[in-house]
């Protein structure tokens, strides 16, 4: 599974959801598919999107945050997920894109190649609420689920270690920050 | 336990009083009332934290939703959080207040405490990061509110360092 399929197929629901990608692929085509005001890039920071996501889901109750994470990330800041667990937002969904490789500096393997199992980690740090979805029917039928459910959602995707063939984006990292946060606190007014 | 319970009050209030309503903080010694107080209070959502790196990603999503908040940990949080403090929120501007036991200054008995009280002052100056040393009760809600003036209006981090002669009671 191509997690540029994944996207496309969830898009029109993620539009509507307040959204933060980590940095490298999973950016470009998010940001490829449709930029919105709602949808910010860590373009750094890496294993620090799922604490973001924890930040946002607190300070907005009533919209629907989601976090697209990869195993790269995830695997630097495992205790995030422990910490996710432990506070479980209800509002809050965590999407591990994992393809076993550190795909944007080059494809080294990370450990889920070696075993590491990010979906069962989650599982026993205290997430209730767990899904592996490796088709792209699986995918959308999880994260409609997860978009309903007044609970902590974790999805695990493999996905294959194929990223897009550039990594340009028309919007610099400062223009994306500012414009996430003025619509985020219109949310907040609204 | 001679960690000074009115000078923890002090402190609290002081965030309070600057519309502060989330800390991200790990326990520590000095900061066990304040932690305590934050935790019995209804208005504060207090978030423990694994590692203290991961209250910089909490206070940006806070601070992106309009919400104000800080981070509580000691010196040895600081050190574990400054890619983040880097490549989180200097790149992206965020006004992260960071209030932080200053461990291992003069008068320090702890051993394993002194490395990273030596690095503290010259790593915040190499960071760029502006900071102010408090120790005298009477002006740490001045010092709160100061120090998140100027985060809001830098849109910078800003650091706080309690002393030894704020927080401990001999």
């Amino acid at each position: 599974m191509l997690r540029q399929d994944v996207l496309k197929a969830v898009y029109p629901r993620l539009k509507d959801q307040v959204v933060v990608t980590i940095m490298g692929a999973v950016a470009v085509e998010l940001y490829n598919l449709g930029h919105q005001p709602n949808f910010f890039y860590l373009e750094h920071g890496m294993g620090l999107a799922s604490s973001m996501g924890l930040g946002l889901s607190l300070s907005l109750p009533k919209e629907r945050v989601t976090v697209l994470d990869g195993d790269g990330s995830v695997l630097m800041n495992l205790g995030s997920l422990s910490t996710l667990a432990r506070y479980r937002p209800p509002n809050l969904i965590h999407w591990i894109f994992d393809n076993e490789s550190l795909l944007s500096v080059g494809g080294f393997p990370t450990a889920t190649g070696a075993g590491t199992d990010l979906a069962g980690i989650a599982e026993k740090a205290g997430a209730e609420h767990v899904t592996l979805a490796d088709t792209i029917e699986a995918a959308e039928e999880a994260f409609a689920e997860a978009s309903e459910r007044e609970g902590l959602s974790v999805i695990v995707s493999k996905v294959e270690a194929i990223g897009p063939p550039s990594f340009a984006m028309d919007i610099s990292l400062l223009e994306n920050r500012f414009e996430f946060a003025r619509h985020l606190r219109g949310l907040a007014n609204g | 336990m001679p960690v000074s319970v009115k000078n923890s009050e002090a402190l609290f209030l002081a965030i309070k009083s600057a519309g502060i309503t989330l800390l991200s903080a790990l326990p520590e010694t000095w900061l066990v009332h304040v932690m305590q107080m934050a935790e019995d209070d209804p208005d504060m959502t207090l978030i423990r934290l694994n590692k203290e790196e991961e209250g910089v990603g909490i206070s940006t999503g806070a601070h992106f939703a309009g919400r104000k908040s800080a981070m509580l940990m000691q010196n040895h949080g600081l050190l574990t959080s400054i890619n983040g403090i880097v490549s989180v929120a200097q790149l992206y501007r965020v006004p992260l207040l960071m209030v932080i036991s200053y461990r291992g200054e003069m008068g320090e008995r702890d051993p394993w405490q002194t490395e990273g009280g030596r690095v503290t002052e010259p790593l915040l100056r190499s960071l760029g990061i502006d900071y102010r040393k408090l120790s005298e009760p009477s002006t740490v809600a001045y010092d709160v509110r100061q120090a998140q003036t100027l985060a809001e209006s830098s849109l910078r981090p800003v650091a706080l360092l309690l002393t030894r002669d704020l927080m401990w009671e001999e």
